[in-house]
């Protein structure tokens, strides 16, 4: 009988992670200990210390990273070296803003989640839960769970860690798209989608482990590839089996043909867990397909360039092309981060070591913008008479946002623009990046194809900069104000809060009384047909608590930042950019 | 933003700045070159802070303004004294301002170049500057908008000396682009008024054609000699060909800011401006950096006899056409923007003339700054006592009723005649002389060129004895005001009339102080260069008859003018008279040559926009909107579609890898 001996573990060396699971293991005895008034205070104050000291970990393990190329842990399975600090360090970042703005409330103490995600939507209980004061604090550690398994899933070296903080990563996602306050059949709904096809991903994920572990006899990615060096008569097991855990991996990150969860589960889940999701496990996600497309399969390079090409140009075109015939703003940022995952593809496909540099950059840009994005749609509200609704998410109720609340409007201009890669935004930067490293490994038609994608998705962004801004509304200059003596007069309207109607016209609400018609809605306002607004319902940035205003400034820092002087933070990332082999 | 940098590291860097004389170690006095940035910045401070507070400096902002300008001409006045305290051969000081512009190849510090051609300049321009702004004061004291103009005629003033005080062609083109913009802002000053925003926009193309020539001049200096500053390019030796391409580029700048032929359509119009405007910018300064530019690159003209002929045959053609003009016109202000125009060509045509030339170009320059700056503000006094007429068929008789405008008037008008001693005599009659020197051995141009300049002195004579008696003498022909009340011609105020004395004198004693025992040809020689020629006749015999043709001139006038009876309503007149009232036709050519064809070009490229690049873009965009309408389709909602078009994705997939490994 063999003798039992502890391995030994390097914890150090696994800081950032053990930080963040461990806050959330002790956020669920929190659940449990702490009494209900203190326990909003207490799991946010854990979270934000979670994540920032994951940031801190990263930080004091950088310079000996730096110095020695990094270290294996736990016997190759969890691999912490440069590309793992930079990831871990901008999920851990995007983390703690997105904390920022789950934890935002508003002024009435309303947050982004059902205060019992279990109760019947309309349900006596549900309103019983209201009336109650119930709150959900369980986001919390659900977070942190996520977090925890997107930190690993970048630094994982082995196949089934890979599995493991895949499920880990996915499983408090699942739970926390569902638990939306507002539009809960919708926000259910995603769930149980993101669940089914989640599911269904993972099992292809583990069919395509047990064919590539039947090919190689391990898991370890260090001998897979070097098993993946010497032919044998078995490359068509290894081809399926690498191509099936490809499919896995570019489900997480949205990419064509395995982006149709994306829209819907954007759309249904709470504002800020979108954000969430879309910036961090992108960023975990794309961590662990780089690492695996340059140190796994690296030898198969001739057979899956095919496979990356096609995925990439669908993933830019379709993500592109959807999101030009969009109307609702969350489903279109569903969309540009579909593209994204193109663009981001393009530089991975390049093979180059200047494309680990450009991807891991273009993660941090795109993230900060997705972030704060998705924050800014958080504080646009519907409002009615006397009461804060849901988000305004469609396109119409943005329309004159910009005269309204020109700083809000400025600053989601400036993601906007940053998205569609205008320079001295940081999205420049990044696409630059990508698209040199793609040209420079020799794919220059995914460059180009890039470069077409991305000019007309500037359309589709610059189109919500001029709803925002140039397109009144009210439509002032067409507005005729009829008394109730039925004689009519031209007058001036000052701007007052309106809704476009289904039918698309443009109806003002405030003064009773008087009904304003647009008879001829303005040009720009067609393409808002459609719109599925109650009437009796404004437009308004609700007053919050603050955090996520935090958040957003420090995202639009991060942006603008990146854009002016990226060279710094470009340069910082070059000198730690290589996989261990 | 990288001159504001420049002008930023002047304010901080200058006491410690390395300040030296180009080749010599001697530093004495260099503590008042540090004075040199100061120049610049003070009036563009004054100008930021009037237009950047706004309404709140109304009360006071023009005496800021006056202020600025002052300041500026006490401190030029400084370095000058400083100046002649050197040797002759050491008032070339270079004051680096510290690293502008550093890409690659190109190298460029920015930097300030004090010698006696660029203190000529800035001591003209700062003290006919301040005098205009003294001036000013009184004649815009009813406009609400004064401050603002105040801020303008700064911005100008800064943007003058940093044209002249720049020690390279780029930082030169900066402060070229500065005046353009100034000129444009105070030609439109009355913008209200629609005519007078086109005039200045016609004034801000016309200069632009100019200033393509001077980019294109840059370029081909940084091509060749690597560099653009003064201290490479004037000492660069350049080939034949190069200096001939150079100069010629460079003469199309001069052209458009000195409103020479073929450019010069702009200065008439640009008299829509306030007449302080027009006596400070587009009389006695900017309109003669032209001038200044072929002078300061005087060893690449020297280099291109070619480009020498070309600037002399434009100086010749542009003093006719000027003086031409000016004989028709019955607006007074501009009378004397033909005459402006044509003094210029004089300018002009002596600098192509070479080193025999260059010296009495600025000369002329110098005198008729004082001159021309005179009567325009003379101008502007009578249009103050005549309810802003300027119809010379209106006036009559006036220097009964304003006799220190008469007197200064008068004797500005003795000086652009060239009548002994006043300053014109000894400034024009030096470069009718130097015309008559044969060029390269050929007489032809002796004859050709000094006959031009011998008949513009006659037609000069005519066209400003006919502006004067027109205006001051004879029998009264006033008009109504435009109140419907009678005229009441009367004297204007002293902040008015001071600044007229002042400059009457500079038109009377300037040129035969600098004259004499050649002072001023001895102060520039060392950077312009200068020798002596032998004209085609004796010297004396050029004097008489020049005197001889202006008193011609002057004779005509008078019997024409002064003794008869003039009409008001203009008589229909000869064919040359018409033309000349309509400048020539040289709208009308424009319109035929460029305007037109420009417009119909447009409109075929708009045209060519709309269908084609429009088209194309409209049709490309089609594209992906149809690609999304039709994809959109697989978004179905439905879970059991979305796992299976993964499914079908991803065998699709395993096939193709699976078929391209095969």
């Amino acid at each position: 009988m063999s003798d039992f001996s502890a391995p030994d573990v390097q914890w150090g060396a696994l800081s950032p992670i053990v930080v963040v699971l461990g806050a959330a293991v002790v956020a669920v005895l929190v659940e449990a200990f702490v009494p209900a008034r203190l326990r909003r205070t207490v799991q946010l104050v854990l979270a934000l210390a979670a994540t920032a000291g994951a940031i801190l970990a990263v930080a004091l393990l950088w310079g000996g990273v730096k110095d020695d190329g990094g270290t294996k842990v736990l016997g190759g399975s969890v691999l912490v070296d440069g590309p793992t600090l930079v990831l871990q360090g901008t999920i851990a970042l995007l983390a703690l803003l997105s904390i920022l703005i789950i934890a935002d409330r508003t002024a009435t103490g309303e947050d982004a989640f059902a205060p019992s995600a279990a109760s019947v939507p309309g349900s006596d209980y549900e309103q019983l839960s209201r009336r109650l004061g119930l709150r959900q604090t369980e986001v919390y550690p659900l977070v942190l769970f996520a977090t925890g398994g997107m930190l690993i899933f970048p630094a994982a070296g082995d196949l089934l860690t890979l599995f493991v903080a895949l499920e880990v990563l996915s499983l408090p996602l699942y739970l926390l798209t569902g638990m939306a306050r507002r539009r809960r059949l919708l926000s259910q709904e995603a769930s149980m989608k993101y669940f089914l096809l989640g599911a269904f991903a993972s099992a292809l994920f583990l069919f395509g482990i047990v064919l590539v572990y039947g090919y190689c006899g391990s898991l370890s990615y260090a001998e897979i590839a070097s098993a993946v060096q010497t032919p044998s008569d078995l490359d068509a097991l290894l081809l399926v089996g690498s191509v099936l855990i490809l499919a896995g991996l570019l489900f997480k990150v949205g990419a064509v043909p395995f982006h149709t969860w994306t829209p819907d589960v954007y759309q249904g889940a709470p504002t800020p867990i979108t954000g969430f999701m879309a910036a961090c496990t992108k960023v975990a996600a794309f961590g662990a397909l780089l690492r695996v497309v340059y140190t796994v399969f690296p030898d198969l390079q001739w057979d899956l360039q095919v496979l990356m090409w096609v995925v990439a140009i669908a993933t830019m075109v379709v993500g592109t092309g959807i999101a030009l015939v969009q109307t609702d703003m969350k489903r279109i940022l569903a969309y540009s981060s579909i593209a994204h995952a193109g663009f981001i593809l393009t530089g991975i496909v390049s093979l180059d070591q200047a494309g680990i540099t450009a991807v891991l950059f273009y993660l941090l840009v795109y993230g900060a913008a997705t972030v704060g994005s998705f924050g800014i749609v958080w504080l646009v509200r519907e409002k009615s008479a006397d009461e804060i609704l849901g988000e305004a998410t469609h396109l119409s109720q943005w329309a004159g946002l910009g005269r309204r609340h020109p700083v809000l409007a400025l600053a989601f201009a400036f993601f906007l623009l940053s998205f569609a890669g205008i320079p001295l935004t940081a999205g420049f930067a990044g696409k630059f990046g990508v698209f040199s490293a793609a040209v420079a490994g020799g794919d220059w038609p995914l460059a180009l194809i890039g470069v077409l994608a991305s000019s007309a998705a500037a359309f589709f962004y610059v189109r919500i900069i001029v709803l925002m801004f140039f397109t009144g509304p009210s439509g002032e200059r067409d507005v005729l104000v009829g008394d109730g003596g039925g004689a009519s007069t031209a007058a001036y309207v000052p701007p007052v809060p309106v809704v476009i109607g289904s039918d698309g016209t443009v109806a003002e609400m405030e003064p009773v009384g008087q009904v304003a018609v647009v008879t001829r809605p303005d040009e720009a306002l067609a393409v808002l047909e459609g719109a599925e607004v109650a009437h009796g319902v404004t437009t308004t940035v609700v007053r919050s608590e603050g955090p996520a205003l935090i958040a957003i400034t420090v995202c639009v820092a991060i942006t603008a930042i990146l854009g002016v002087a990226p060279s710094g933070i470009v340069s910082a990332i070059s000198h730690v950019a290589h996989f261990l082999p | 933003m990288h001159t504001l940098t420049a002008f930023a590291a002047a304010l901080h860097t200058v006491p410690a700045a390395a300040i030296g004389p180009a080749g010599d170690t001697d530093l004495s006095g260099a503590g008042v070159y540090a004075l040199a940035p100061a120049l610049i910045v003070v009036p563009l401070l004054s100008a930021a802070v009037l237009l950047l507070l706004g309404r709140r400096t109304d009360r006071w902002g023009h005496w800021l303004g006056v202020l600025a300008s002052g300041a500026s001409f006490v401190a030029a006045a400084a370095v000058f004294l400083a100046m002649l305290g050197r040797p002759s051969d050491q008032r070339v000081i270079d004051v680096n301002l510290g690293d502008w512009i550093n890409a690659g190849a190109f190298d460029l510090h920015a930097g300030i170049r004090v010698d006696p051609l660029s203190m000529t300049f800035v001591l003209l321009v700062t003290f006919v500057g301040t005098l205009i702004h003294v001036y000013s004061v009184a004649y815009m004291e009813h406009d609400t908008d004064r401050r603002r103009f105040f801020a303008y005629l700064n911005l100008f003033v800064a943007a003058m000396l940093t044209l002249v005080l720049a020690n390279s062609y780029l930082l030169l083109f900066f402060g070229w682009e500065g005046v353009g913009l100034a000129s444009y802002l105070l030609i439109g000053f009355w913008n209200h008024n629609t005519p007078y925003a086109v005039a200045a926009k016609k004034a801000f193309v016309a200069n632009r054609v100019g200033d393509v020539g001077l980019v294109i001049a840059l370029g081909l200096m940084f091509s060749h000699f690597g560099s653009v500053s003064f201290a490479t390019v004037l000492n660069a030796h350049p080939s034949e060909g190069v200096a001939t391409a150079i100069g010629l580029m460079l003469l199309l700048a001069a052209c458009g800011k000195s409103a020479q032929f073929p450019l010069q359509s702009w200065l008439g119009d640009a008299m829509a401006g306030p007449t302080p405007v027009s006596a400070l910018i587009h009389a006695a300064t900017m309109v003669t950096a032209g001038v200044y530019l072929i002078v300061r690159s005087a060893p690449i003209f020297n280099a291109a006899p070619d480009a020498q002929l070309v600037v002399v045959v434009v100086g010749a053609i542009t003093l006719l056409f000027g003086a031409i003009v000016g004989c028709a016109k019955d607006d007074i202000k501009k009378a004397l923007a033909a005459s402006t125009m044509s003094q210029i060509g004089y300018m002009i045509l002596a600098a192509g003339l070479g080193p025999i030339g260059y010296v009495f170009a600025i000369f002329h320059l110098v005198t008729h700054g004082f001159f021309k700056a005179g009567m325009f503000l003379g101008a502007g006094s009578v249009m103050h006592g005549m309810d802003d007429q300027v119809d010379m068929r209106n006036f009559g008789g006036l220097g009964r009723y304003m006799k220190i405008t008469y007197f200064t008037f008068m004797a500005g008008w003795l000086a652009i005649l060239g009548i002994p001693p006043f300053s014109g005599y000894f400034s024009k009659d030096k470069i009718i002389e130097a015309a008559f020197v044969p060029q390269n051995g050929e007489d032809w141009r002796a004859w050709v060129f000094g006959g031009v300049a011998l008949i513009g002195a006659g037609i000069t004579a005519f066209y400003m004895s006919r502006l004067f008696f027109m205006t001051f003498e004879g029998q009264k022909r006033w008009s109504k005001k435009r109140d419907g009340g009678d005229q009441h011609p009367h004297e204007a105020p002293r902040l008015m009339t001071w600044p007229m004395i002042v400059l009457a004198f500079g038109s009377v004693f300037a040129g035969m102080i600098l004259a004499s025992g050649s002072r001023f040809v001895d102060w520039l020689e060392p950077v312009t260069g200068h020798t002596e020629g032998d004209p085609v006749l004796p010297t004396w015999v050029l004097i008489a008859l020049t005197l001889a043709a202006v008193v011609v001139g002057l004779v005509l006038a008078w019997r024409r003018y002064a003794i008869s009876t003039v009409p008001v309503v203009p008589p229909v007149g000869t064919l040359l008279t018409r033309a000349a009232r309509v400048d020539l036709y040289q709208d009308s050519v424009n319109n035929g040559l460029l305007v037109e064809p420009g417009k119909h070009l447009t409109r075929s490229l708009v045209y060519a926009d709309r269908a084609g690049v429009d088209g194309t873009v409209v049709g490309i965009s089609r594209l992906p909107v149809g690609i999304g309408e039709v994809t959109r389709k697989i978004q179905t909602g439905f879970v059991r579609s979305y796992a299976a078009s993964m499914l079908v994705g991803l065998v699709v997939l395993v096939v193709v890898v699976l078929a391209v490994q095969s």
